[in-house]
């Protein structure tokens, strides 16, 4: 099978590689899983205040796709607000990298872990306001 | 013994019922556990049954249906002989089929461990005992399979709709596992060959 070249260019240079402080209030942290092909999937975002996503990255092993699909995710998602970075899809990420039928559940999987980081972002929101001030 | 070829007015005829399932066509009880030898050798003799060459001077219904036979068999043995591959069929069998493609939410401490023991997996060649370090995570991949394996069953033997769904869970987490093993062979055979 061959790949596209967004897909090369994506694996070659993937774009966001890194970790973020997962303990920080700021930050939010998706971790998603393919059993399919046995694919794990971490994606992190930085949030300002304003809501917006400032920082955004990934760590993933996987097949090309993967790496390419959560690569293009932290691309898209960068100076988005959380609200704008929830309505990208799969079949953007998929159309973006021509992804053949058969690695399609690989942007399900950067699309999960989109929804994944905002939520868990958004839980630790809601635990602060929760928590009595120290 | 298997009784699969029957013979009339000088010819072989091979008879395979392809609706039994693959523990009745192996004539083994259905279960978690199989006996492999007993397996391996019902296998050889179904595949000497079946096998295409033996029909080669019959008509092409008989050697088409012989092609069809061994396939089936391979098919079989195959899936009865790995253990993770037993353990999605006899959900199947229980009407459950393990969607592997649709499921991404998973436990996040099992997300978590799955993390670090890829970027384990990553580091090992910068280490200073790379191939002791695979022996040591190769191990620790077996046993958890190993853990899977049991915690399956369990589900499995008691059976129940929320067993079942358990033991989808203990199936998922599993093909992780198998693939992170077959990722350490690979990594040893590469550093044996350094």
């Amino acid at each position: 099978m061959a790949y596209s070249e967004k897909v090369i260019d994506h694996y070659e240079n993937p774009r966001n590689v890194g970790k973020l402080d997962q303990d920080s209030q700021s930050v939010g942290t998706g971790m998603v899983g393919a059993p399919a092909c046995g694919d794990v999937m971490r994606l992190q975002i930085q949030v300002n205040d304003e809501g917006v996503i400032e920082d955004a990255r990934f760590k993933t092993y996987g097949c090309g796709s993967a790496i390419a699909s959560s690569s293009l995710a932290t691309e898209w998602m960068k100076g988005k607000t959380l609200d704008e970075a929830a309505t990208i899809k799969n079949t953007d990420i998929a159309e973006e990298l021509a992804l053949p039928p058969v690695k399609i559940h690989c942007s399900v999987l950067a699309e999960d872990a989109i929804k994944a980081a905002i939520d868990d972002y958004r839980a630790k929101q809601k635990h602060d306001d929760a928590a009595p001030a120290a | 013994m298997l009784q699969y070829v029957i013979h009339d007015l000088g010819f072989d005829y091979v008879v395979v019922d392809l609706t039994k399932n693959y523990f009745e066509l192996f004539e083994l009880p259905v279960s978690c556990q199989v006996d492999q030898q007993r397996l391996s050798s019902q296998y050889r003799a179904l595949q000497r049954a079946v096998h295409p060459d033996r029909f080669a001077g019959d008509d092409d219904r008989q050697q088409r249906l012989s092609i069809q036979y061994a396939s089936h068999v391979n098919e079989a043995f195959n899936t009865l002989k790995q253990p993770l591959s037993r353990a999605i069929y006899l959900l199947k069998l229980s009407g459950r089929d393990v969607d592997m493609e649709r499921n991404t939410i998973m436990e996040p401490v099992f997300l978590m461990e799955q993390m670090e023991l890829r970027e384990s997996v990553a580091d090992i060649k910068s280490r200073k005992n790379p191939e002791q370090e695979v022996e040591r995570l190769a191990g620790q991949v077996d046993a958890d399979i190993h853990r899977y394996l049991q915690k399956f069953e369990g589900f499995w033997v008691s059976g129940t709709d929320q067993d079942l769904d358990q033991a989808e869970t203990v199936v998922r987490k599993m093909q992780f596992m198998v693939k992170l093993a077959a990722e350490l062979e690979q990594l040893e055979s590469e550093l044996l060959d350094d």
